[in-house]
């Protein structure tokens, strides 16, 4: 093999190397489940949401309309969801279960409503 | 059906409850003496005028006004009245929040009692900040002082996120400052301020704050709104006593999977609604409260 096209294989190794450790990978970390919810008068889209237990989730949420919230005291999470902002909220759920969730931040007519439910699975 | 102080009084020293708050003593009010510096006062919450739903109240546009008759049949009338939040039902609409909060303005003006004090709940203030209520019934957080006894209204539903905020905890700091240990303090809230219960949204995301500012006082009760029943609990040696409402009574907390007003009961029509009377004695830290059902019932 010539020099330079050594010095090539070898970049790419160290490439796919790194980006392999940096995914976490190589680290035996579980891949990151993201899900997308979006938060509008006076529901969140999707409602219901089915996590595994141990495995890590990133919530990402994105108001349509005004201020909402997000708050599932069962896991401890809460957050505020403003209009053009994505809000990401990162946890690992450590119990199996149906844990609601609502808006607690103050948003009209149907605010009562606003409610959705996070399911961890064993 | 006439209600006089009498009545009253008896009521809340033999049959309904009496609270004592941090040095207060338990005492029969109806052998207590009559000082000149007693009184008592009447609190009503949750009126939700502009609510509509007639399997929750079908009379949900005379209530109020029959809780207003009861008050004014009352023989000896109260020194002052409390409205402690949700005087209106939410609309998204800014006219009509006016609308409502002018229509519950003109039906309550037909109380006897002059001396009437209000504040906000969030179906009020918590769209638009209070800005409506403020230019109809003025400040959302202010303090009086009646007979030897220091009253603090909080607002904790003008920010949506149903917070104090830094500015009126600092402001209820500097209140606090200026009066001794032993002071006679009633603190009005529309929402608890302990954690009543998080997953109904029962609480104040920063009133344990208050609570600790409101820790040095021996003699400090919090009356409130919002959860359309009567509840009682204490944090340290502060009383917690939530309200009935005037619309739509709501299900002891955490006792359904999902909060939702109690159905009218044609057996038993307006059960679970009502108003209460807050007697204060001068010498003495306890107050006593007796509830009363919107015809002026004794409860």
């Amino acid at each position: 093999m010539r020099p330079w096209s050594m010095m090539v294989s070898i970049s790419i190794l160290v490439f796919i190397t790194g980006a392999f450790l940096i995914s976490g990978y190589a680290l035996g970390e579980e891949k990151e489940q993201v899900i997308q919810i979006t938060a509008k008068k006076f529901e969140y889209s999707p409602k219901d949401i089915v996590v595994k237990k141990g495995a890590p989730v990133v919530l990402e949420f994105t108001s349509l309309d005004r201020l909402h919230g997000f708050n599932c005291p069962g896991l401890g999470i809460r957050a505020d969801i403003r209009p053009g902002k994505a809000t990401r909220v990162r946890f690992v759920p450590e119990k199996a279960g149906i844990f609601p969730f609502h808006c607690d931040n103050f948003c009209g007519t149907g605010h009562e409503g606003m409610t959705g439910t996070i399911t961890v699975t064993e | 059906m006439k209600i006089d102080r009498r009545d009253f009084l008896k009521l809340a020293g033999i049959g309904a409850a009496i609270f004592s708050s941090g040095l207060g003593r338990l005492g029969s009010y109806a052998n207590a003496a009559s000082g000149k510096d007693d009184f008592f006062f009447v609190q009503l919450s949750d009126t939700h005028w502009g609510f509509s739903n007639p399997a929750v109240n079908p009379d949900s546009a005379g209530t109020l006004k029959k809780a207003v008759a009861s008050v004014n049949s009352l023989t000896d009338q109260p020194d002052f009245i409390m409205f402690t939040g949700d005087l209106t039902h939410v609309t998204d609409d800014d006219k009509d929040r006016r609308t409502r909060l002018s229509q519950f303005r003109d039906i309550i003006s037909e109380l006897k009692v002059k001396n009437i004090r209000f504040m906000p709940g969030e179906h009020d203030a918590g769209l638009d900040e209070g800005a409506v209520f403020k230019e109809l019934f003025g400040n959302t957080h202010y303090t009086f002082d009646h007979k030897g006894v220091h009253f603090i209204v909080l607002d904790n539903v003008s920010d949506p996120a149903s917070t104090l905020g830094e500015d009126q905890l600092q402001w209820l700091s500097a209140d606090l400052k200026k009066l001794g240990k032993e002071a006679r303090i009633v603190v009005f809230t529309h929402r608890p301020l302990f954690d009543l219960y998080t997953d109904w949204d029962w609480y104040t995301r920063d009133g344990a704050k208050a609570i600790e500012l409101l820790k040095p006082y021996s003699n400090v009760t919090v009356l409130y709104g919002h959860i359309h029943q009567e509840h009682h609990h204490k944090t340290g040696n502060i009383a917690h006593h939530a309200a009935k409402g005037l619309m739509y009574p709501l299900p002891a907390p955490g006792s359904v999977p999902k909060k939702a007003p109690v159905p009218w009961d044609a057996n038993q029509p307006y059960r679970g609604l009502g108003f209460r009377g807050v007697d204060m004695r001068a010498k003495q830290a306890a107050l006593a409260i007796a509830e009363f059902g919107v015809k002026g019932e004794k409860l």
